[in-house]
Parts: structure tokens; sequence; C-alpha cells
């Protein structure tokens, strides 16, 4: 397998990432979107998808970078670090994922319309609380030569403002993807106020219309097309949070080396070196294993689960602990809406649930470890 | 893992064929008891013949320390080549034909500080298992704080003359020669006046007495030098010093990221913990502790890539240097709940001497010195802290 350090081109992405995100995108333009009621920032993300960002990972045919995997991770643990509200995971990694598993010429346009920032994409499978694909209840009958889709999907992220919804439902014998407009007749669309200020919807589905052609992949088969979609989104997720946690770590780790108490430095007692240190070994450890899981998904995809969960079990926990002991080491001022060690904190929680929580990902690597 | 190049492949073939022709059948027990591994030196006494056999055929190949030079007995393997030594090893379940100080310790700092006689005096006989090495650091005032050391190593003009007390040397009693820290300048600062010295254990004036440990094992020693003379040049141009002399901290620091970097490859042993639990009587059928194991195996993969990536990056040439404290200090926490978990999965079985589970009460017990020896976890993070976050002292 390919070296687990960045290559030049990805330490070049890493670094023009930086140097845009910091102008455009510090973790005060999301506090400027939150103050505003807004989710996201259809400007921004037109100048992202300029820079070839919202086609990381479609082909070059289709006029996107295709880069990879372990470069999409590169780009979600910068937009990670200053929280950058965007649908690129929702769009230009789990629906471009999806979207390249088949390869028709509506399947090449819809890349194409991804690369260009001109489609959002959302991905509509939670039903309840909890992250269970395999459980969906949703139904589409069959009717005709067409379906009908009933039934209430939640958690469906970026799904207030997305073009176009992926949407996991159940058919005769299995599951089925159907890759469907969001404004198409009887979709309700109810956009949620999310702890992180990001947009998720619940979506509702009466009886809504899909033709042969609005399946994505075959029918009753969903997982061809799902699976490495979902571990796809599950790493880069995994990545953003690493992000998140180094953003954090960054920000306590200054706190550290300029607040005083007692008449010292508060960085120079041992109890908070300790805790500091002990949570940059972690990131160290979580970072590892998110590089690994980006050129596991680049090398050898069809075994790449155990990579994934891994990534995204251990990536929930650091950015987790690295926001909790963002709080407490910054005292009172952690806790107020004024510092954005709180915008972490909310970002975390919620990137810990979605695509599956720790326990998830931990009985993932538990089954393929022989527990 | 994408397909292997025709080179490395070739590589991977004809090492295959050569393992599979030379590691006697009953050498192929790489999961027995620690203890079956050779150590080497003039004391030993080998098991069977299979294991001087096993011995003597790697050493001709270089393969009882495959990276380093072949002129110093090595086999000159690349960090890929070694890779699949290892694996190729595994495949079949050989035995490491040899393991010491000599190879882990002494080796490294002689092929990074050493001079060119030095290198050919001491490695080859280290690579053939000839002579076994002590590593003597520690002393009764000096533990956490190394560089406390006070061993006393006066200029004699032709010899130096050594006096004083060693302590936690691993196999002193077995060993023989040390290499040892010791303090040639009392008036300079404390990591300016200690010198890296090679002195034969045989000589006059030292003695061991081993430690018996909370697991039963005694594998530490206390270690005296009374007026031990040691000639300034063991033979016509083989200093008895290893870099310059008051200079012997840089060689000791350089050594303890190497330690560090090696105790931590203990935390991740390549076996999942639930694979190994979940064959035991009644398997993993209790909750909480299930729960705590498959962490683990979480934790242990991913220090596992993290060694990996380490290595990678040295490689590449990025500086890991004081970064090593992490990995010495995750993986030796994680070591130790592996080990209790083992305990705990063991269960009423796990608590007899010689039970059911045989080494696994000792070598619980031998764990919670990972943590202590090599740097204790609060003098890692202390590392970590100060040097690699840039906290204030």
């Amino acid at each position: 397998m390919a070296k687990l350090v960045l290559t030049e081109e990805e330490r070049m992405l890493a670094d023009s990432a930086r140097a845009f995100l910091d102008d455009a995108a510090p973790v005060k333009h999301l506090r400027g979107l939150r103050d505003a009621g807004k989710t996201h920032d259809a400007a921004l993300w037109k100048e992202m998808a300029a820079m070839g960002w919202a086609g990381i990972l479609v082909p070059e045919s289709a006029g996107g970078a295709d880069m990879g995997h372990a470069a999409a991770g590169v780009l979600a643990a910068e937009m990670g670090k200053t929280l950058v509200a965007s649908p690129f995971l929702s769009s230009s990694v789990i629906a471009a994922t999806a979207l390249r598993q088949v390869s028709d010429k509506r399947a090449a346009e819809a890349l194409a319309a991804i690369a260009g920032g001109e489609t959002a994409y959302a991905l509509a499978i939670d039903e309840g609380p909890k992250f269970a694909p395999e459980a969906t209840q949703m139904a589409a009958r069959r009717e005709g030569n067409g379906f009908r889709l009933t039934g209430r999907k939640t958690f469906v992220v970026d799904g207030g403002f997305a073009d176009r919804l992926l949407v996991l439902a159940r058919t005769d014998d299995g599951l089925t993807l159907f890759d469907l407009p969001a404004d198409r007749a009887g979709v309700t669309r109810d956009a949620r106020a999310m702890i992180d200020s990001r947009d998720a919807a619940r979506v509702t589905f009466d009886e809504v219309e899909a033709t042969g052609e609005d399946v994505l992949g075959q029918v009753d088969e969903a997982m061809t097309v799902l699976k490495p979609a979902l571990e796809a989104g599950q790493a880069a997720l995994a990545a953003e949070l690493s992000g998140l946690a180094a953003g954090a770590f960054g920000m306590t780790v200054a706190y550290l080396k300029e607040r005083k108490q007692f008449g010292m430095l508060i960085g120079q007692f041992q109890a908070l070196q300790h805790r500091a240190a002990d949570l940059w070994c972690q990131t160290e450890v979580t970072a590892s294993a998110i590089l690994h899981a980006g050129r596991k998904l680049d090398e050898d995809p069809a075994n790449a689960t155990l990579a994934v969960s891994l990534a995204k079990a251990r990536a929930t926990e650091t950015a987790k602990h690295a926001v909790i002991e963002g709080v407490q080491m910054h005292g009172g001022i952690g806790m107020t809406d004024a510092f954005d060690m709180g915008f972490y904190m909310k970002r975390a929680r919620v990137g810990a649930e979605w695509l599956g929580d720790y326990g998830y990902h931990a009985e993932q690597v538990a089954r393929l470890r022989g527990f | 893992m994408g397909a292997e190049s025709d080179d490395t492949g070739a590589f991977r073939a004809e090492l295959r064929d050569w393992l599979e022709t030379n590691c006697p059948e009953s050498l192929r027990d790489a999961n027995g008891p620690e203890d079956s591994i050779c150590w080497g030196g003039k004391r030993w006494v080998f098991e069977s013949e299979d294991q001087k056999l096993w011995l003597d055929r790697c050493a001709a190949r270089g393969l009882t320390v495959p990276t380093w030079p072949k002129e110093y007995g090595g086999a000159g393997y690349s960090r890929e080549q070694e890779k699949i030594f290892h694996q190729e090893m595994a495949r079949i379940n050989a035995r490491s034909p040899l393991q010491s100080f000599g190879i882990w310790m002494l080796g490294p700092a002689l092929l990074h500080f050493g001079t060119p006689e030095q290198k050919a005096h001491f490695l080859p006989p280290i690579s053939r298992g000839e002579i076994r090495w002590c590593q003597g650091y520690s002393e009764p005032g000096a533990g956490s704080d190394l560089a406390s050391v006070q061993t006393k190593c006066e200029d004699k003009g032709d010899h130096w003359l050594v006096n004083g007390q060693k302590i936690w040397t691993s196999y002193a009693d077995q060993a023989d020669w040390i290499f040892a820290l010791v303090r040639t300048d009392r008036e300079a600062k404390k990591h300016l006046g200690i010198t890296f010295l090679l002195l034969d254990m045989t000589s006059p004036g030292v003695t061991t007495r081993p430690i018996k440990l909370i697991s039963g094992a005694s594998p530490f020693c206390e270690t005296f030098f009374d007026n031990v003379e040691v000639p300034k040049e063991h033979a016509p141009g083989i200093s008895s010093v290893v870099g310059t002399v008051n200079r012997g901290w840089d060689v000791a620091k350089y050594l303890l990221t190497h330690e560090r970097t090696m105790i931590s490859a203990t935390g991740s042993g390549a076996r999942s913990l639930g694979a190994v639990l979940s064959e035991e009587a009644g398997g993993l059928t209790d909750a909480s502790l299930r729960a705590a194991a498959v962490k683990a195996e979480v934790d242990a993969l991913a220090i596992g890539l993290t060694l990996e990536r380490y290595k990678d990056m040295a490689e590449s040439g990025m500086g890991v240097g004081d970064a090593s404290a992490m990995l010495k200090y995750v993986g030796t926490e994680l070591n130790k709940d592996r080990h209790e978990l083992m305990m705990a999965a063991g269960g009423s079985d796990a608590l007899e001497w010689d039970g059911p589970h045989t080494t696994r009460p000792a070598d619980w017990l031998r764990t919670k010195a990972n943590s202590i020896e090599g740097g204790t976890s609060e003098v890692m993070l202390g590392i970590v802290s100060r040097r690699v976050l840039g906290l204030p002292g």
C-alpha cells in the first residue's frame, strides 16, 4: 500500500485549502450564517467547486479532479478545522461515489453537475434516531413500470437545500436506491434547526412516483452502489472530525500558552500539560487510522470496511475527547457562546451520529476481527 | 494491497523457499513462551540441536539482524524487505532465531555513533549470538531522572576506574558485556558529564544480584562496580567509549527514542484480542468485558497503524524525534489494558501460576513495568507537552 504520509500533491492540496479557508471560511463564517438564520452559503460552495473540490472524486472525463479518497479526506480535514459548512460530504463524496458505481450516460451527467457545483445531493436513509440502513422500512411499492414511495426519512443532512435526494427504500426482494429530484410531487421537506447550525431535514414521502430511470444501480441491490458510497462518506466524515479535533486542540494549546492564573501561565501546570499531551497522542493515533482508510478506499475498496469503521470509531471518540477537554481547559470562557469552542462541541456531536456512531463502527471492527 | 513488482515477488519467493528448507520443524512455534527464544552469549544453553542450527543458519545469511549492513553480520535489507521477511517468518510460524539487547540497543547505537573499528569488532559477534550484552542505565537514585547517574568513572591514563551501582539491569547475571552510562565529569551540568562505556562483565570488581519481581521471575539485577578497571582500548584501536567522552547523553537519548518505539510495538499484538478471548471457554459473554475488549481492539489497530505511519515518516526523511514518546505512551498503556482484559476473561482459571492459561498471570504482571521502563508514562507526557506542544516549563 502507498505510504502513510501525504504525497506532494496531497500536501499541496492541504496547504492551498488551508490558505483559502482561513480567509474565506474561518469559524466566524459559520457563526455569521447562524446569526443570519442560514445553514449554508451557496456562493462559498461555488468558489470551492471552482477550485475543483466538488469534483475531487469525479472522473476527469466528467470534469472532475479524480484525486481519490485520501485526498478527499485531506480536504474534509481542512474543512473540519474551521467547521466549514458545505455539501462536500453529501454531494462530492457520498453521491459522487454512488454515481461512480453506475456507468451510464445519466450518471456521467449527474457527476458532471456535482463537479461543477451545480447540483447538490443529500442522502436520505435514516428512519430512526440511529444509523441502521439494513433496517429500512420505507416502502417503494411496484406500480406499473414504476414505483410509489411512501414513508419518512430523518436526519437527511443537507436535505433542506439539496437539489436531489438519494433515497433508500424497501422493494420486493431487498433494498433499492432511488435518485430523485427533491421537488418531486409528494416530497415534503421539514428543515430542522440542528445544534451544529448546519442543515438537516425530516423528509416525508407521500405516494411519490418513481420510474425505473430513477433507480440508481439495480432494483433490490442498493448495497452494491450504496456500500461504497457510505464507506467513502464515513471515511471523509472521520477525516472531518479529526480536523475538527485538531482545530479545537490548536485553540486549547494556544490558550494554555497565554492564560495566566495564580501568577503563572496555566500551561505550566503539570495537570494541564498531561491532559493536553494525552489528547495530542490520541489525535496522532486517530490521524493514522484516517489516512489508512483513505489509502485503503483508493487501493482496495472491496475490502475497506474494517479500515473505514476503525477510522470513524476513533475519530468520533477523539473529537469528543478534544471538545470536552477544550471546554474544560478553557474554563468558564469555553462555556460562552461568544467563544468558538461551543461550535466545535456541537458539530462533534452531530458528526458522531451521522453515518454510524462509535458503537456501530466498533461493532463492525469486532465482527471483522473475530469477536 | 496491490500486486508486488517482479523484483519483490522474486525476493519473497526465494526467501520463502529458503525458510521452508532451513527452518527446523521444532522451531515453527512462534507463539510459544517468550523464554524459548535464544538470547545467545557464552553462557547460553541451547534447548536443542535445532535451536542452535536455526541460529547458525540465520546468522550465516544475516537474518538475525536483517537490516544491518552485510559487512557487520546483517542482510542489508530495506524496510520493505524486512517487512516481507517478517511476513514470511510468520507464514510458517517460525520462531525468531535470536533476541538480545545487542540487537535492539547497542547495535543501533554503534551503527549511529561507533567508529568503523568498533562496528567491525562488536557487531558481528552480536549478529551470531556469541556475545550477550546488558544495559546499565538506571541507578537507585536515577530512575525517571536518568541523567542523574552517579556511577563514577575516573580517567587513570591507560584505563578508566569505575565505582558505583546500577539497578534494573536486565539479565545482568547472564550477560557477557555491559553498555553503561557513567559519570566522567562531576562538575559539568548533569547531561554533559556522562559517558557511554562498554565493559566486560567478567572484569574483577563486577558483581550482580537478581531482583525478584511480583511475577516471581527475576529478569532484572542490581549490578555493582567496585574499583573496576576498564582499558581505554579493548583491543588496539577499539575504544571502550561510544561517541565522545562526556557526551554519552547524546547516545543515550538516541537509544531511548529507539527503545520507546520498540516497547510500544508490544502494545499492538498482531492477534486480535477478540479472537483470543472468543476461543476460550464461555467466550466473551459478559457485555461490559466485551465492550472493553472491543475498544482495546480498536485502539490496538489504530496504534499499529500509527507505528507504520511513523516508520513511513522516518523513511521519508520527516523527523519523528520526540514524538516517539507518544508511541511509547499509547503502546504501553494499551498493553496493560489488554492484559487486564485477558486476566478478567480467564477468571479464576487465570489466577493459578501454572493453570490452564500457563504464563498469563506472569505476563500480566510483567506488563505493569511497560509504562515505567524506558521512561514512565508521565515522563513521556512531559516530553510531549514541552518538546512537541511547546508548553512552558
